[in-house]
């Protein structure tokens, strides 16, 4: 019932095109709804990291624990955006928080059953580790220019 | 007779070395260190046109004369208005002046954004910081004769929520069915509900269809220089893609050379280029 559901969700996500039919069928079969109160903690850092998200609506905001400045958000996340990818990466936990700013639906991917999968193929590994290390990449881009502090007064 | 600042090329005015005493008529706090000005002639109101991305030359009598971009709609053409920040010596004079104090105004000058040549198509319009303003002119002007064109995007980045630039504004363009606004900031405080991230990072969901898509690019060069990367990510080719380059400009009609840019000047040939004519030099830390 639930991969003749999310499966034509899934097939349009741009995240997700160019996997093999063999992949995406495997990929549906981990996937399952989940909905997030406004306000509620999705992850926490240190957390076993055994999923990925992709948001279909709302918005999720990571933050990290600054013991001068308090919670800091680091940056949010909103429809068609995929988060966490420390499920695909050693030690496999929670680099920071995450917690939903408004009402948020999501799929939520079971990471440690794909982690096994990609294990065993390593050519599904090497899609999902395309494509994650360009969201790392990306994200990475972002900080540094975030670091930069561009609008500041002396930018 | 009241002075007449109506220059629609930098070449009509009659000695473009020489200001027009013009005086403040109102002065608006933007954010902690951003202003707005709404001036006139000191002589009295004159018809004052301006193609949107121009900009003026400002004379503090006693102190400087700075480049700063129009900030008004076009189709005021009783009243111009500047949006400045106070981080220089000149500017934070400026930021002593109050409605009512005079000062000298030369321009407008330099080339404008392409709202002409992008009827028909998407517009995106992509801000970072005060680079809103220079683009607040060319958003009056697509919103005026919005039938003109398909999709218009605006992805705006800001330092913190403090910082951004027109909220009122902003609020108003987003109440609107035909224009998709979407704001973000580098960091934030908890109070603040919106998106956190650079602005780059709009650009991928954003929506518009690059291969009929026309952008307009303002904000610091390192934040046009990622923007520019993304668009092009996105498939706008690089002759749709205009940005608004800044110099040191002193005479603002390329005699001196101070903002020369390759082989170009920003006062004169600028300050926004297409970036198909600049990409082999943007970025570069020596020129």
């Amino acid at each position: 019932m639930t991969t003749t559901t999310l499966e034509p969700i899934i097939r349009e996500q741009p995240f997700f095109s160019g996997f093999e039919d063999k992949y995406l069928k495997l990929i549906v079969s981990c996937a399952k709804n989940v909905r997030f109160d406004e306000g509620d903690l999705v992850f926490r850092e240190g957390d076993p990291a055994n999923q990925f998200y992709l948001i279909r609506e709302g918005m999720v905001a990571v933050h990290v624990m600054a013991s001068q400045k308090g919670l800091v958000t680091v940056q949010t996340v909103g429809q068609g955006d995929i988060l966490g990818w420390s499920w695909l990466f050693p030690p496999y936990r929670w680099h920071f928080d995450a917690r939903t700013v408004r009402p948020t639906r999501a799929l939520a991917f079971d990471g440690k059953c794909l982690r096994t999968k990609c294990e065993q193929d390593h050519g599904l590994g090497y899609e999902f580790l395309k494509r994650f290390t360009r969201i790392v990449v990306e994200r990475l881009e972002a900080t540094r220019l975030q670091l930069l502090d561009v609008y500041g007064a002396h930018s | 007779m009241a002075p007449t600042l109506e220059i629609s090329e930098p070449k009509a005015a009659a000695d473009p070395m020489l200001p027009v005493p013009c005086r403040i008529r109102r002065v608006r706090n933007e954010t902690a260190d951003t202003f707005t000005w709404e001036l006139q002639p000191a002589d009295g109101p004159a018809r004052f046109a301006f193609q949107p991305g121009q900009f003026n030359m400002l004379y503090v009598f006693g102190v400087g004369e700075v480049p700063i971009s129009i900030s008004g709609d076009p189709a005021d053409t009783q009243s111009f208005r500047h949006t400045t920040r106070a981080v220089g010596v000149v500017t934070r004079a400026m930021r002593q002046l109050r409605a009512g104090d005079v000062l000298g105004v030369r321009g407008p000058f330099g080339s404008a954004w392409p709202i002409e040549a992008a009827a028909g198509r998407d517009v995106v319009i992509v801000a970072g910081g005060i680079g809103l303003a220079p683009l607040r002119p060319a958003l009056c002007r697509l919103l005026a004769q919005r039938r003109r064109y398909g999709r218009i995007v605006l992805l705006y980045g800001a330092r913190t929520p403090q910082d951004i630039l027109f909220p009122h504004e902003l609020e108003r363009w987003r109440g609107k069915f035909d224009l998709e606004v979407q704001v973000t900031v580098d960091r934030s405080a908890d109070t603040w509900r919106g998106n956190v991230g650079v602005v780059t990072t709009l650009i991928p969901c954003a929506p518009f269809e690059p291969a009929n898509a026309v952008a307009l690019v303002c904000g610091p060069e390192v934040m046009m220089r990622y923007t520019v990367r993304e668009l092009q990510r996105r498939g706008i080719a690089a002759d749709r893609i205009h940005v608004s380059m800044e110099r040191n400009m002193k005479c603002a009609i390329g005699f001196c050379g101070h903002c020369q840019y390759g082989p170009a000047f920003i006062c004169k040939d600028g300050p926004i280029f297409p970036f198909d004519r600049v990409e082999s030099i943007f970025g570069k830390a020596e020129v």
